[in-house]
């Protein structure tokens, strides 16, 4: 106690103020760039969703109206929707199969390196490139029937689903090899000795020591749901579209990501106000989730 | 007991089987950008699944043909893309790096408030700044590979400062007070004492960025002046969606071209990798 309390003092002489005076250096190109790179276009960004504005320069302030008009159009409830069954369903199929592929590789099998490292490596592709790799393939599939990915939207959404699923489960499986591989071996033998059979070593012992991973995975997956963007775009680019009788189309496989993006940059330049009012509904659901996922991970560190 | 150590082991070779079953799966989506990428174009649509024979083969025309396919030189797409990831990963690890020690070391409340907002940054989905930093990064001329690198150090600082601190945080004073005493100011304590002790995060935090930077299609399509600068994603996408008619042949081997360097670079950092990966789940 005694040691760290002198460190203490010896840090904010010696090596304390000697660093302060460094702060041009140390700290000062790194707060630039992140008052450019983020606070700013935050902020901006912010305030615009309170204004009717085709250019930042030219705003004009309509309070809470882009939210009233967001709220209120068809297709961003839809993608919100389509959007949130999307993540649930690819929550499940990746935590499910990732950990069952994590918990097989850590049981000692031949060739347990080599297939980490097969199923790990869609992640090193970038989502455009993968979305473009799978129009391929099913295409070439459904072309045998003279039809799309972009003719159908369970097509649409399965295609997505098993592209995300293919791309995000190597990730997930990293994560849960790690926290399998912290799970202690006394435990585990304890149990065998206990004669517990291989379910219920697994469903008493091994789950309940990687929860943390189990949390950590499961709101990675579902954040990552919601924030899909590129494979969005490559592979079905929201087709089909459905005309509605006043006109307006509904693009039938949009994310709520696309569906801001194409507010943003659409014809309608007016609706810019409404695109970042969307936006900022988009930026509170998804540190929502962040937030409840931290709350969980500290609650499960507490009980431990 | 002989039994159950035989079922056991009979149990593991089916695990085998599987997955090596399962692997040739997971592959199956690449091998069919290496086959299609000799076909030609007609035959990627009609004939996706089939070896190119005598009548699809193209040879290496679809590379030939793709280097300046869709009005745009390929080789300069590869240069930007290299251009903007190294400069980018470089920049990010050497400046959160020094933030991210004088953060731990002086800790003064403009410190918290800086680290608390570096954390906040990360819950922040681009969309939410997308329009803005656009404009941004136009007005400041930010907009060219030389100069993007510094949205992305601005964009990215979130996750990389986050996990220095971590780090910066568990290794003990008396090492830089034995520099200090020593007579080193912080500029060399830092770089001579410190920065070699952070190398594993170093390493974690690049594979993160380069990662990130190197697949970054949104940010880039938005910021940069897109006539005259397209990285390899917007490059792809602009091939695949233009209207008229799609050279798929080609853009298969354009895949392919972007996709080894990616596959080489996992295959001899894969440690490095995997163990960047693990450190880098705290993201949300």
């Amino acid at each position: 106690m005694k040691r760290s309390h002198d460190s203490a003092a010896v840090n904010s002489d010696m090596i304390r103020k000697p660093i302060q005076r460094w702060a041009p250096l140390f700290l000062v190109p790194m707060v630039a760039s992140f008052l450019i790179g983020f606070v700013w276009p935050f902020c901006h960004g912010l305030f615009l969703s309170f204004c009717k504005f085709k250019t930042t320069s030219n705003w004009e302030w309509v309070g809470i109206s882009n939210y009233e008009k967001a709220l209120a159009d068809q297709s961003f409830m839809y993608s919100f929707g389509f959007t949130a069954v999307f993540a649930i369903v690819s929550l499940v199929l990746i935590n499910v199969f990732a950990f069952a592929v994590a918990y097989a590789l850590t049981q000692k099998i031949k060739g347990a390196n080599l297939f980490r490292t097969v199923f790990f490596m869609p992640n090193l592709i970038g989502g455009i490139v993968l979305g473009y790799i799978w129009s391929m393939i099913f295409d070439g599939f459904l072309g045998y029937y003279q039809t799309s990915i972009l003719m159908d939207k369970e097509w649409g959404f399965w295609g997505l689903i098993i592209l995300t699923c293919w791309q995000q489960i190597g990730y997930m499986m990293i994560i849960y090899i790690a926290g399998l591989q912290a799970v202690p071996e006394d435990m585990l033998e304890a149990a065998k000795i206990d004669g517990a059979n291989g379910w219920q070593t697994l469903f008493k012992v091994t789950i309940p020591n990687v929860m943390p991973s189990i949390t950590i995975c499961t709101f990675l997956s579902l954040t990552n749901g919601f924030k899909l963007f590129d494979q969005n775009l490559a592979l079905t680019n929201g087709y089909p579209f459905v005309i509605n009788p006043d006109g307006t189309a509904v693009r039938t496989t949009e994310m709520l990501a696309l569906n801001i993006y194409n507010t943003f940059y659409g014809q309608n330049t007016a609706s810019r106000g409404v695109a970042q009012a969307k936006a900022v509904l988009f930026f509170i659901l998804v540190a929502t989730l962040a937030i409840a996922q931290l709350t969980a991970t500290r609650k499960k560190e507490v009980q431990q | 007991m002989k039994g159950a150590f035989q079922k056991e082991k009979f149990g593991k070779t089916l695990t085998t089987v599987l997955f090596t079953a399962l692997s040739v799966i997971y592959v199956f989506p690449v091998l069919m950008v290496v086959i299609n990428s000799f076909k030609k174009n007609t035959f990627v649509k009609t004939d996706t699944f089939g070896i190119p024979n005598g009548e699809s083969h193209a040879g290496f025309d679809n590379f030939i043909n793709g280097m300046t396919f869709g009005g745009y030189p390929f080789s300069k797409s590869v240069i930007y893309s290299i251009v903007i990831t190294i400069l980018g990963t470089i920049l990010i690890l050497l400046f959160t790096s020094m933030a991210a020690w004088y953060i731990s070391r002086v800790d003064s409340l403009a410190c918290r408030i800086v680290y608390y907002g570096c954390v906040f940054s990360m819950v922040v989905p681009f969309q939410m700044v997308m329009f803005t930093l656009s404009k941004t990064a136009d007005t400041l001329k930010l907009n060219t590979p030389w100069t993007i690198p510094v949205i992305y150090l601005g964009f990215g600082a979130g996750l990389a400062v986050f996990m220095f601190v971590g780090f910066v945080k568990g290794i003990p004073l008396d090492i830089e007070e034995a520099a200090a005493i020593d007579g080193c100011n912080p500029f060399r304590t830092y770089f001579s004492v410190v920065l070699p002790m952070m190398k594993p995060t170093m390493i974690s935090v690049a594979i993160l960025e380069i990662m990130w930077i190197w697949n970054d299609y949104l940010l880039p399509y938005l910021v940069l002046d897109r006539t005259e600068y397209r990285t390899i994603p917007i490059h792809i996408q602009y091939l695949k969606g233009s209207y008229g008619t799609v050279d798929l042949g080609a853009t298969m081997a354009l895949i392919l071209l972007s996709i080894i360097p990616v596959i080489i670079f996992y295959l001899t950092c894969q440690k490095h990798i995997i163990k960047g990966v693990a450190a880098g789940a705290v993201k949300g």
